[in-house]
């Protein structure tokens, strides 16, 4: 089974070390997992995604061909990459004003005023946003994930990020409620 | 203890060259290539190695000719504006026989081009990029596993022969992450440079009976002798005579075609009843197999020929493989490089189609499953 995850937002919201995170996990359960990543030549801002491929087999092409699962942080990522879903589903940050021209099934979660409110720092929506995608999709346990998050986020901020992992999971839960 | 890793394209670059013996990095930071600067400037001085960040992929070259001289096992990283840069000096290389590591991550070129996307566009460069009939041998890893193996390889290659040996990913390889086991380091087979027994006598460019290839003394080990980018006789010193230049050259030439059949490297799938053959490296590779096992799905009788060293290319295997064929695709991110050599090889056994992207994307599976089904391109 090949589950397709794609993570977009802006660049320097983080995508890409959640991309990671969620690869990395996969691979403590024993799965084979590729992630890959488009970005534009600036540090932050610009359109960036991230995409995490995860299977039981060999993956042989790395990058995603029909997304299984879109988390869209931005307006402009969930137009761009919105658009192109077709038997996913999108979850896309609450902030986001939904389109008619998009028809795949969308769930809207509450990811940046989680981090910046709940949490007290919008850096960390990466996180929260990763826990959202894990729970809602069922692909990896959190315990992988806590793993995962504590080897590769920066050191000193491991509380910080499980806290915001765990709230990530909580809206995930509220969100398969609403499926 | 083999490891099973998360690990980047070039990661597995970098740790590739530490296993095979790396202590001497120099260059210039460039996407996409630019972590594997990052890492041995990390990595080297825990293992007594030296890392220098030069003022230009020029001097980037010039230092790692320098270091390798002295005996180091010397390596550098960049992409397409750099590796313009440095073939002036990889041509001084190949002539003074200074064994190098060039690791090119490919982008969108000419010129400055896109910088963080994919491209294949350098396969001549690679090959010609410095001017003169000279030596080089060019290994193109297909997944990230290979950009530790090749690495190696690469190494292993360069002191073998005394030769430059270019690496060639590319950016989706370089930056992709995916699961690796890796060996243990302490079973993977290293070779060094064979070295003089003693200065008396020693003649830096004779040709050691076994293998052709001269034997090479470290400077500051006793040692006095001329390097040049001139021709030059055995002693190493200029020579402007015809005869000279026409032994060393047909010399350097050798030692790739000699070597040719023993660093070969290729992958195939599914080709014991192919009708129909994708020939295909690197990242398109990726796509390529992707294709290929889609149309078996359907039935249709298709194989993949992977070459793994592109420069010399594996003739003999692809010419065998082409006669029981009808068609050959060669999809590749440049519009047709490496197509010119298969051409070459295959002759008229076989027709050979072009399939080209140079959009800055991954070539799609379902692009190529769509000319393997007969469709125009």
């Amino acid at each position: 089974m090949r589950t397709e995850f794609r993570l977009s937002g802006s660049g320097g919201q983080g995508l890409l070390l959640a991309g990671i995170v969620l690869a990395e996990a996969a691979i403590l359960e024993d799965k084979n997992a590729v992630q890959t990543q488009s970005y534009g030549p600036e540090a932050r801002g610009g359109a960036s995604k991230a995409e995490v491929v995860i299977s039981d087999v060999d993956i042989d092409y790395p990058k995603a061909t029909d997304p299984d699962f879109l988390l869209a942080l931005t307006p402009e990522s969930y137009k761009t990459y919105g658009a192109l879903m077709n038997k996913g589903l999108i979850i896309v940050d609450e902030s986001v004003i939904l389109s008619d021209e998009i028809t795949a099934r969308t769930v809207r979660v509450p990811i940046l005023k989680t981090a910046s409110e709940d949490l007290g720092k919008k850096v960390v929506a990466n996180i929260v946003a990763l826990g959202a995608l894990a729970g809602i999709s069922g692909i990896v346990g959190e315990k992988t994930l806590e793993l995962a998050v504590r080897h590769r986020v920066p050191k000193g901020t491991e509380d910080l990020n499980l806290s915001a992992l765990r709230r990530g999971f909580e809206l995930a839960e509220t969100a398969k409620a609403s499926l | 203890m083999p490891s099973v890793k998360l690990m980047q394209g070039n990661e597995a670059c970098t740790l590739g060259a530490l296993t095979a013996g790396l202590d001497f990095f120099a260059g210039y930071p460039i996407t996409p290539s630019t972590e594997i600067a990052e890492l041995c400037a990390e990595e080297l001085p825990k293992v007594g190695g030296k890392f220098i960040q030069m003022e230009d992929e020029i001097a980037s070259m010039a230092a790692i000719i320098g270091a390798s001289l002295t005996g180091r096992k010397a390596m550098t990283a960049t992409s397409g504006p750099g590796f313009s840069l440095m073939q002036e000096n990889i041509g001084y290389a190949s002539l003074a026989e200074v064994p190098v590591v060039i690791i090119n991550v490919q982008r969108v070129g000419p010129s400055t081009g896109m910088p963080t996307s994919p491209s294949q566009g350098e396969v001549m460069q690679a090959r010609w990029g410095t001017h003169g009939d000279h030596p080089v041998v060019v290994l193109a890893p297909g997944n990230v596993k290979e950009c530790f193996d090749l690495t190696v390889k690469a190494f292993n290659i360069a002191e073998d022969y005394r030769i430059p040996v270019v690496v060639l990913t590319d950016e989706v390889i370089g930056h992709m992450r995916e699961k690796v086991v890796l060996p243990d380091f302490e079973t993977v087979k290293v070779t060094r440079r064979k070295a003089p027994a003693s200065p008396g006598g020693y003649k830096p460019y004779e040709a050691d009976p076994d293998g052709g290839v001269p034997l090479m003394a470290s400077f500051g080990q006793g040692y006095r002798y001329h390097v040049t980018g001139l021709f030059h006789d055995e002693t190493g010193f200029p020579s402007n005579r015809g005869d000279v230049a026409d032994v060393l050259i047909r010399r350097l030439m050798k030692k790739v075609e000699n070597a040719e059949p023993l660093i070969r490297d290729y992958a195939t799938e599914s080709i014991e009843d192919c009708e129909i053959l994708v020939v295909a490296f690197g990242s398109s590779a990726m796509s390529s197999l992707s294709a290929v096992r889609q149309a078996r799905a359907k039935g249709i009788k298709v194989g993949l020929f992977r070459p793994k060293t592109i420069w010399p290319f594996p003739e003999e295997p692809l010419r065998e493989l082409s006669s029981q064929v009808k068609r050959v695709i060669v999809p590749e991110m440049n519009l047709g490089q490496l197509v010119l050599e298969i051409e070459r090889v295959i002759g008229c056994r076989a027709p050979v189609e072009r399939l080209s992207k140079v959009n800055g994307e991954l070539f799609k599976p379902e692009e190529i499953l769509f000319v393997i089904m007969g469709g125009e391109k």
